[in-house]
């Protein structure tokens, strides 16, 4: 094992899938000279030259179209978009062409990319930087979603993504770039379907994804204190959402939490939570919480930043809700 | 240029027009569905383009007014008959419609119906060309409105600095669905606004195959020998509405109508060779029948005939139907 950070697990996977398939390359703004603005592909364009790791202008939509239409030829391109707000400049090539071209061909072209884009806050990069929109994505049919949680899933997952034949929008984050993890020297990978109990528990199911992961396993922490415990799931996959792990935890602890890092309206607690209603209704025994951002755009001072982007003790809180302690 | 291939691209021309014409009328008969954008005027163009390049190796792609280039470039014309008639027989397997035709086995690489999409597409396509080392080339039929998205100038910036091996033909027909050329453009000339970005370009006269095979043949070897994209723009003229439902007359004249009808250019090109002696016009009559027979007891009987997609397979085609399991999953819960 060895002890990567999060940019560096990025970083080698695009390293062991440009050695591995020569039809594989990177593009993005300031990815090649500069190494990537989280420094996810440094070193790449040295090694594998400017013809596989391109540096391109910022034109997010006709790029990200540039990439598309080498898919379509035959090649795997994994395209950075610096952050997902830039991302929605990308969205009709994203959506209208991406992710339809598919069906619109009657199966008989394919587009597969991994659009790779950091969502989410930081540190007072107010509105405009500050956006997670992984619900845009995962309304859409023909998108494969995933929000890979650390370095090993990251890695593992971002390999998993050059191979797989369906276009990929990978969310990472950007206050996950320096999470450090122990990962397999070897090569491995990581499946892009299935929820994963990463803690086991029998009291509450808190529910996650990419940084709301990361909350929901701080707040089991300190719910165990409470001598209350929680199972922590992380959805790893947002398209396709893993129904059966979500009703079978559920069924256990008949009490659940969903935590998001975006507004809550028409997002991924929505979906979640429809999801308990339909498939085990009769298994709660208390109302479902949604732990989520204020509706607001994202302030830039830092207190207010805080007040509106949910942190662990929000989850905590919100579980005590669900068990009845508040 | 041999009499045979000369008379062959009459009839082709002559072919792609009755298509059009007899998919007019299937749409009035409700037999096709949805929108419908015909070609009927502007054959010239995509005949004599596509007339030379490679075709089934040369990517083409284009925008929802889409019939007769995918069977130019190769696609079969019952099959895309088909389509419009949302049959599993048909290019798209009926889940396409009339502005999705592909047919990836002919390198026709999709009709789009987001105005602008397909230019970085092409280029992407053109890249791939270039990166495996081939000298294949993208070409990328789009009409004069296109060249308003952003997608235009974000394209032409990337395929000139990158040297990408794609042809940008503009089929200038004039009108922005029903928005004149000179209300929504600032420079009418659409060759002249590549110059910004360094690319090679010229503006040619649409309605005579000949013109245009040669301008386009020029093209051509300026992108395959490596010289970079190129940007070709033809004047034309569409003689029906934008869709079925546009009747034209809110935005442009009976009389230059009339006048741009002189200048059809199945016509033109008839009105040649019969006066070189290539055909007769008891050839051409012959011909437009033999046509309208193929059309009618071949291509339309098929598309008539074919079964519509079973809704069992609603579902298929969404995402890879046949995924591997170590890339995909899913990932199992002790």
């Amino acid at each position: 094992m060895a002890e990567l950070a999060y940019w560096e697990a990025i970083r080698r996977a695009h390293d062991e899938e440009l050695a591995n398939d020569p039809m594989v390359i990177a593009m993005g703004e300031d990815i090649g000279v500069v190494g990537g603005t989280y420094k996810a592909t440094s070193g790449l364009h040295q090694k594998y030259g400017e013809k596989r790791i391109i540096d391109t202008p910022i034109s997010e939509n006709s790029y990200t179209g540039v990439g598309i239409g080498a898919s379509m030829a035959g090649m795997r391109p994994i395209i950075e978009i610096m952050s997902i707000n830039f991302a929605l400049l990308a969205l009709d090539t994203l959506i209208n062409a991406a992710a339809k071209i598919r069906y619109m061909s009657g199966g008989r072209v394919s587009c597969p990319i991994v659009m790779r884009t950091p969502g989410g806050t930081a540190h007072q990069l107010a509105a405009q930087h500050s956006a997670r929109l992984a619900r845009v994505f995962m309304s859409t049919s023909g998108l494969r979603v995933v929000t890979p949680r650390g370095p090993m899933e990251a890695c593992g997952m971002l390999k998993s993504a050059v191979r797989c034949n369906d276009p990929v929008i990978f969310i990472e984050h950007e206050r996950m770039y320096n999470m450090r993890e122990d990962v397999p020297e070897t090569e491995f990978f990581r499946p892009l379907e299935g929820a994963e109990i990463v803690r086991k528990g029998t009291d509450i199911t808190l529910i996650g994804y990419n940084w709301s992961f990361v909350l929901c396993m701080k707040a089991a922490d300190m719910l165990a204190k409470d001598g209350i415990s929680a199972e922590v799931i992380d959805l790893r996959s947002l398209k396709p959402l893993d129904r059966e792990t979500i009703r079978r935890s559920v069924e256990k602890t008949h009490r659940v939490l969903v935590a998001e890092e975006d507004e809550a309206a028409v997002g991924t607690g929505a979906e979640i939570i429809s999801i308990v209603i339909e498939d085990c209704f009769f298994a709660l025994d208390a109302q479902p919480v949604r732990i989520h951002a204020a509706d607001v755009p994202v302030p830039y001072a830092a207190n207010l930043e805080h007040a509106a982007i949910p942190d662990e003790h929000d989850v905590y809180k919100g579980a005590l809700k669900v068990m009845g302690r508040i | 240029m041999k009499a045979a291939d000369q008379k062959r691209l009459l009839r082709e021309m002559i072919f792609f027009r009755r298509f059009e014409e007899r998919c007019f009328e299937a749409y009035m008969e409700h037999k096709i569905g949805g929108f419908l954008h015909l070609y009927s005027g502007q054959e010239a163009v995509a005949t004599g383009v596509l007339e030379m390049i490679r075709r089934g190796k040369d990517y083409v792609i284009t925008g929802y007014r889409d019939h007769v280039h995918a069977i130019k470039a190769g696609a079969p014309a019952r099959e895309v008959m088909a389509e419009l008639y949302g049959k599993e027989t048909g290019s798209s397997r009926g889940r396409g419609g009339s502005m999705h035709i592909f047919d990836p086995t002919a390198h026709f690489m999709g009709g789009y119906a987001l105005v602008g999409q397909p230019f970085p597409l092409a280029a992407g396509l053109a890249l791939a060309c270039k990166y495996k080392g081939t000298d294949e080339i993208a070409v990328c039929f789009l009409g004069d409105g296109a060249n308003n998205q952003g997608t235009f100038h974000e394209t032409m910036n990337m395929a000139s600095l990158w040297h990408l091996p794609v042809l940008f033909v503009c089929e200038n027909n004039q009108y922005a669905i029903g928005t004149r050329i000179d209300r929504s453009t600032a420079v009418t000339d659409q060759y002249k606004r590549v110059c910004g970005y360094n690319i090679s370009s010229s503006q040619h006269d649409g309605q005579d195959i000949d013109t245009v095979m040669d301008a386009a043949a020029k093209a051509i070897e300026h992108v395959r020998s490596g010289k970079g994209p190129y940007f070709i723009e033809f004047l034309t003229y569409r003689q029906r509405g934008h869709s079925m439902s546009d009747k034209t007359a809110a935005y442009r004249s009976k009389e230059e109508e009339a006048e741009w009808a002189r200048r059809d250019p199945i016509t033109l090109y008839r009105d040649k060779l019969v006066k070189a002696k290539v055909v007769t016009d008891a050839d051409v009559k012959a011909m437009e029948r033999e046509v309208s027979n193929e059309i009618e007891n071949d291509i339309v009987k098929f598309a008539e005939e074919s079964p519509v997609p079973k809704v069992e397979d609603l579902n298929k085609y969404v995402l890879d139907d046949n995924p591997d399991p170590r890339w995909i999953g899913p990932l199992q819960n002790p």
